[in-house]
């Protein structure tokens, strides 16, 4: 098979590019250039798409002898990912930049220049399985390293992309099996750091960096009852269930540290309130897609496991699509959910399908 | 094995630059040292300068051996720049163009950013010859307060030529020195430095066949640039660091060949191009040629290929096993729109869609069919390839 390997300079891709090859496929390298002002050299864990992971992508394709290329992706990661990123958060929302990336440049606008080039399949190294079900359908599955487990961030894939994808990384055990392998591999990435922050925001202040495209626009802080605690210079950047930086002189009454529940960018308001008036029961989505085959009859609730972070745990629900959107009930309460995050619904370590969250309910008064 | 036409980006080590550099190695001796050895080398450093001054029309003081055609633009545009403000703070207006290349572009603009230099920039025909009736009216706007005209020989990426003695006639009238980035036309082009009326020339020895990291400014006799680094003063004072006897013999000895073969070469290697173009011509016919009915360098094909990208083409032919490049890629290995073409007035688009083939004297035939086959088999696809 013809595949495109996505290396992006980490160890990771760069062993999954080396499996892919030795299971005697025609690989080629390429790193994707994301950032329109890349930096020159990275800075600890944070950041990519620098002068230093492209050379060192590179240097691991030369190592596994395979042609590598950078492609200029900058554009539409700028169109779909980092201005998508900066509205959401002017609309209250709380995005999630990476799965944005995997839904539309890596298995969407890489993925169709890849098969447009003749390619059958991109590979990359995330930590995740595809395995077959008994009548050749395509699912996505947990890796067996659950600590590093990226399976909800390639919740946004449909049967088409599993199709076209291959990550051969999700049987591996564990990431430090992983390092020894590139070290065994001679790969001079074995031991570099993993990323962990928005690429896009080398400082890994996203308040601070929200702060060059949006302008100044102060408000008041309040609770549920509309008295006003404090104020704010800007809505945007403030995500559910934050508790830090609030900066709200008086305590409350019962001492306790207040959380944002609710931003209302119309009137510029952030509510606050006590920590149990996060506990969210409902989350709705309108846009929700199926990972691979759909259920047969999605407006029956059916149990199953949610996610709502990356390395957030799993708590029990039904879900069911009811008047076109998924709506998930939770048997165990989850705190701070904020709108704009993705719920990933698994069945057991198959993952089913996602929505992006726009609404969610709590059982809990915000004056509790 | 590939075919390389990419001659423009570097070109193949010629043997007697080889053999020059290898027998150079064998003599040790710091040519500014006092003893024998120290002037068997310095030898061999005055009979390379005497060769390198021969090949470009120069007078062998005027030969400042360097690192190659980067330091040469950066010692010019600086060093002039700096030693004409210091005579007049008002003599600060820099005249260069939007296609120069990058290591003339990039110090022109640098000097604006942040040492108050005027930056303006001459106007372009479509077809990338410089209008001379806007430089004219440039030079006569800015006068005496220009502290330097930029302009290079042979575009890089186009392969137009440029009237240099015309362009020195016109920055005559005001005694405005001239440099010339000559780094993609020295050896391929006739060059006399002495009648150019230029006062300040770069090249580089690892585009005449000379291995990468040598090359000259020809700087006149009159002019004193201030020096980039400060040391030693080996070379006429203007250029500190050991002499690399070495480089420069091996530089010599290819400047030497590639002007001995000069006339052949251009004759060939024009006939070539001309069949190379035509070819492309009848397989892509929406393919625009950037510089048609400029006057051009006889190994330089430029092409636009529309509804195409750059990177996908350069990735198909590669794959095809044909070395050929498009505009500048950055540090981290992207390819750009061409400022060149962008600088012509191509739209974006365009200018993101553009392949060069630059001949050499490697180049055959078979080189030009190997590329017209993968052409043919790849355009389709990248057509496919890039989004609408």
């Amino acid at each position: 098979m013809r595949v495109l390997a996505a290396m992006s300079g980490g160890v990771d891709s760069a062993v999954a590019a080396a499996r892919a090859v030795e299971q005697g496929h025609e690989v080629i390298g390429v790193h994707l250039a994301l950032s329109r002002m890349p930096g020159t050299l990275r800075t600890g864990s944070r950041g990519c798409c620098t002068v230093e992971d492209s050379m060192d992508a590179q240097r691991a394709a030369n190592k596994l002898g395979i042609p590598f290329y950078v492609w200029d992706f900058s554009e539409r990661f700028k169109l779909d990912v980092v201005d998508d990123f900066v509205a959401e958060y002017q609309a209250g929302r709380t995005p999630n930049p990476c799965m944005r990336c995997n839904e539309r440049i890596k298995f969407a606008a890489l993925l169709e220049r890849g098969l447009s080039l003749g390619f059958e399949a991109i590979c990359t190294g995330h930590y995740a399985s595809i395995v077959e079900d008994g009548d050749g359908n395509l699912e996505l599955h947990r890796s067996l390293e659950m600590a590093k487990d990226q399976s909800y961030v390639l919740g946004v894939l449909n049967a088409n992309q599993l199709e076209h994808s291959m990550f051969p990384l999700g049987a591996t055990a564990s990431k430090d099996l992983i390092r020894q392998e590139a070290t065994a591999r001679g790969l001079s990435v074995a031991n570099k750091p993993d990323s962990y922050d928005i690429c896009f925001i080398p400082e890994g202040d996203t308040r601070e960096w929200l702060k060059d495209f949006v302008p100044t626009d102060p408000g008041k802080i309040v609770d549920s009852d509309g008295n006003q605690l404090g104020l704010h210079d800007g809505h945007v950047g403030f995500t559910i269930g934050q508790r830090k930086g609030l900066r709200i002189g008086t305590p409350a009454a019962d001492r306790k540290p207040r959380y944002v529940l609710e931003i209302r960018p119309k009137t510029k308001e952030i509510v606050v309130g006590p920590e149990e008036a996060l506990q969210i029961s409902d989350l709705f989505g309108a846009r929700y897609t199926w990972c691979g085959k759909a259920p047969e009859n999605p407006e029956d609730a059916f149990d199953c496991d949610v996610q709502v972070r990356a390395h957030g745990d799993t708590v029990p629900a039904t879900a069911a699509i009811v008047d076109g959107r998924m709506h998930v009930q939770l048997y165990e309460p989850l705190y701070g959910v904020p709108a704009g995050q993705t719920a990933v619904i698994y069945l057991g370590t198959r993952v089913l399908g996602q929505m992006t969250i726009d609404e969610t309910r709590s059982k809990v008064s915000a004056g509790a | 094995m590939s075919v390389f036409l990419d001659h423009a980006s570097t070109t193949a080590l010629r043997s007697c630059a080889k053999n020059a550099l290898s027998d150079a190695l064998e003599i040790l001796g710091n040519p500014s040292s006092v003893h024998s050895q120290g002037r068997a080398t310095r030898e061999l450093l005055e009979q390379s300068r005497d060769e390198v001054a021969k090949a470009c029309g120069a007078n062998r003081s005027e030969i400042i051996f360097n690192s190659g055609g980067t330091e040469g633009n950066n010692h010019a545009i600086k060093g002039i720049f700096w030693d004409r403000v210091a005579r007049d703070p008002e003599c600060k207006v820099i005249i260069s163009s939007r296609t120069e290349h990058h290591a003339v572009i990039d110090p022109v603009q640098w000097l604006g950013e942040n040492q108050n230099a005027e930056v303006v920039f001459v106007e372009h025909f479509a077809n990338g010859m410089i209008d001379m009736d806007s430089f004219k009216s440039l030079v006569s706007k800015h006068g005496h307060r220009v502290a330097l005209i930029s302009l290079m020989w042979v575009n890089n990426e186009t392969g137009v030529i440029s009237d240099i003695p015309a362009i020195t006639k016109i920055a005559a009238k005001f005694d405005i020195p001239v440099h010339s980035d000559a780094v993609a036309a020295f050896g391929h082009v006739l060059i006399d430095f002495r009648t150019s009326g230029l006062t300040a020339m770069t090249l580089s020895g690892h585009k005449v066949g000379a291995p990468i990291g040598v090359g000259a400014l020809v700087i006149a006799r009159s002019a004193k640039p201030i020096s980039l680094v400060h040391g030693g003063g080996q070379e006429r004072s203007l250029r500190s660091g050991t002499m690399n006897y070495p480089l420069a013999a091996s530089f010599a000895a290819a400047a030497k060949e590639a002007i001995a073969e000069l006339d052949h070469e251009v004759t060939r290697l024009g006939a070539l191009k001309d069949q190379l173009e035509a070819a492309v011509m009848e397989a892509v016919p929406s393919a625009i040629i950037t510089a048609q009915g400029a006057n051009r360098a006889a190994y330089n094909a430029h092409f636009v290929f529309p509804g195409t990208q750059s990177d996908a083409m350069l990735f198909l032919l590669d794959q095809k096993g044909v070395c050929v490049s498009a505009g500048s890629a950055c540090q981290a290995g992207v390819l750009g729109p061409s400022h060149v073409l962008l600088g012509m007035g191509f739209s974006h688009t365009e200018a993101s869609a553009c392949v060069r083939v630059t001949l050499g004297k490697t180049s055959t035939f078979q080189d030009v069919q190997r590329f017209l086959t993968a052409l043919e088999q790849v355009h389709p696809v990248a057509l496919e390839a890039t989004p609408a």
